[in-house]
């Protein structure tokens, strides 16, 4: 695996001595290899598009709407083959939480969460005791049995979290997936996902049209330009985990959403 | 990590609320509208009788039968109680039949149908054909082949009935969302998989609608089928028929009546089931049917 904009083989062997040395190795699981994507329609959605998410790593993206940023997930699970380049990333292990909660409406939540574990074949016993634990992992114990009409707009992304959570991901892809709920239990949902983040250590991809919450939850916001979707500037946000709500009221994190928005903007001219 | 599920209360509530509200509405609306729905009913047709018949169409009053009368000589007599009942056991037995053919021959058509834009449209001409097809026309071909009994009773009975089966499967099965399908094919579901856990529990639904209106057809086609096909056991049908030509008005709507009361009691078993199937998850099924 390795990343288009580097000379392969020097860095591949880079992180092998890296993986060797660092006692949490930070190996690849996503990489986009040289990817662009125009609709047979002719709409130029992503233009050529190199970058790679490392285990450990809580990548977002930000950009206007209708830029490609839902593209680039879906060509990053492979739902949509990209025009050029490629994707490497270990489907199997795929977590892929949409915009909607998308549960299937006849099922319970244990029987939703289940869902991905049947499709891949893991065995029922399993798939049981998996569930459970992702079930009690989004607080959603005590709701096992109910129906998606049942529940609220935060308990049905738990469930939709859940769902991804058996699969054991080494790479979570997120599309807008608190967009649709309220302002406070947007923030609590952040705090929980962080945490998870923080106990599973899986690469994460995230795409939301909200600064400040990129900020909170990242360790890298990618900032996309405006249709064709470009990557137009990376900052690292140096904030350590676990991070507290008052973050966002801190003068470095007002700071680097400035920053941010600053290259939005720029994007947009 | 905790969570507690306070942002959600209140939508549970809300959810509670509404479902305390449609059990208080039960004694409205299911038993209440109703039976003033039926007194309106008995009070037109005793209207017609005593009053409209004659004042409005210069017409025998005899020609629309009083509802009690009907009652007391159709249901209360042992002879053509026996008649009928027996009748509208041949009957139930014929419209089930065709129900039966019509739901596995029309949920397998569908299911062809949905996988293939190609295939839902070489089927479709022939489906519409079916359902405007005029039986009379083609009673005598349906007879010479079938023969004028049980098995051309039968084949008119799926005629009729089996459209509304193909069109609300077929509906019902092209109604998942495309993000619900993304997720089966983010897991390479195969083609079977997909049609047994997406397309036909998102289609259930609309399946049971279309069941409940095949029903009722069914019912309609097997009476209808008595008529022309008069071989064999007696239904309902062709015991009215008779009635009628015997100008026993009386026994001729108590024969009509209980042939209704068949169309409606399939009618409601099928919405009774759909609603014990689907009611629990469905957001918009309704108790009442």
């Amino acid at each position: 695996m390795s990343d288009v904009s580097t000379p392969p083989s020097g860095e591949s062997l880079r992180e092998q001595i890296e993986a060797a040395r660092d006692p949490k190795p930070r190996n690849m699981v996503l990489v986009f290899n040289g990817v662009s994507m125009t609709f047979p329609d002719g709409t130029h959605a992503l233009d050529t598009t190199d970058f790679a998410v490392n285990s450990g790593e809580f990548v977002t993206v930000v950009g206007p709407s209708g830029c490609g940023k839902s593209t680039l997930l879906r060509i990053a699970s492979g739902l949509t083959p990209p025009t050029t380049g490629n994707v490497v990333v270990d489907r199997s292990s795929l977590g892929y939480v949409f915009q909607d909660a998308t549960l299937l409406q006849w099922r319970t939540v244990r029987r939703n969460v289940e869902l991905f574990a049947e499709l891949e074949g893991i065995p029922k016993a399993e798939r049981t005791r998996r569930a459970a634990e992702s079930i009690d992992l989004v607080g959603l114990t005590g709701s096992e049995n109910k129906y998606p009409k049942q529940l609220s707009g935060g308990m049905r992304m738990r469930a939709s979290l859940a769902r991804s959570l058996v699969l054991e991901p080494n790479v979570f892809l997120f599309d807008e997936p608190f967009g649709a709920v309220d302002e406070i239990t947007r923030e609590r949902l952040n705090d929980e996902l962080i945490s998870l983040f923080q106990r599973l250590g899986f690469g994460a991809l995230f795409i939301t049209h909200s600064i400040s919450e990129a900020i909170f939850l990242s360790t890298r916001v990618l900032v996309m330009s405006a249709r064709p979707g470009r990557l137009v500037a990376s900052f690292d946000v140096p904030f350590a985990y676990p991070r507290p709500p008052e973050l966002r009221f801190d003068p470095a994190f007002a700071e680097l959403a400035g920053q941010v928005s600053h290259a939005l903007r720029g994007a947009h001219a | 990590m905790s969570v507690q599920g306070i942002a959600v209360a209140g939508s549970d509530d809300a959810a509670q609320d509404l479902a305390a509200q449609h059990r208080k509405g039960i004694g409205w609306s299911g038993i209440v509208a109703p039976i003033i729905g039926f007194a309106v009913f008995v009070g037109l047709w005793y209207l017609m009788h005593y009053w409209a018949l004659e004042a409005l169409w210069d017409k025998p009053s005899f020609l629309i039968t009083a509802p009690h009368r009907v009652v007391e000589d159709s249901y209360l007599e042992a002879i053509p109680r026996e008649q009928m009942l027996r009748g509208l056991g041949w009957t139930t037995f014929v419209a089930l039949t065709g129900l039966g053919i019509s739901i596995v021959l029309g949920m397998f058509l569908a299911i062809v149908m949905a996988q293939a834009t190609w295939l839902e449209r070489s089927f479709w001409p022939y489906l519409i054909a079916a359902q405007a097809v005029p039986i009379l026309a083609i009673v005598p071909i349906i007879g010479t082949i079938f023969g004028y009994g049980f098995s051309s009773r039968i084949l008119v009975c799926v005629i009729i009935s089996i459209f509304p089966i193909v069109s609300n499967t077929l509906f019902g099965l092209l109604s998942a969302d495309r993000s619900q399908h993304d997720l089966f094919t983010l897991h390479d579901a195969s083609r079977r998989t997909r049609l047994v856990k997406l397309q036909l529990p998102a289609a259930l639904p609309a399946i049971f609608t279309g069941f409940r209106i095949a029903a009722g057809l069914s019912v309609i086609g097997a009476v209808v089928g008595e008529l022309f096909f008069r071989r064999g056991s007696k239904g309902i049908g062709i015991v009215m028929d008779q009635y009628r030509q015997r100008t026993q008005y009386p026994l001729t709507y108590g024969a009509l009546v209980l042939s209704s009361l068949l169309g409606i009691a399939v009618f409601m078993f099928f919405g009774w089931l759909g609603h014990a199937i689907v009611g629990r998850w469905h957001e918009s099924t309704r108790k009442s049917s």
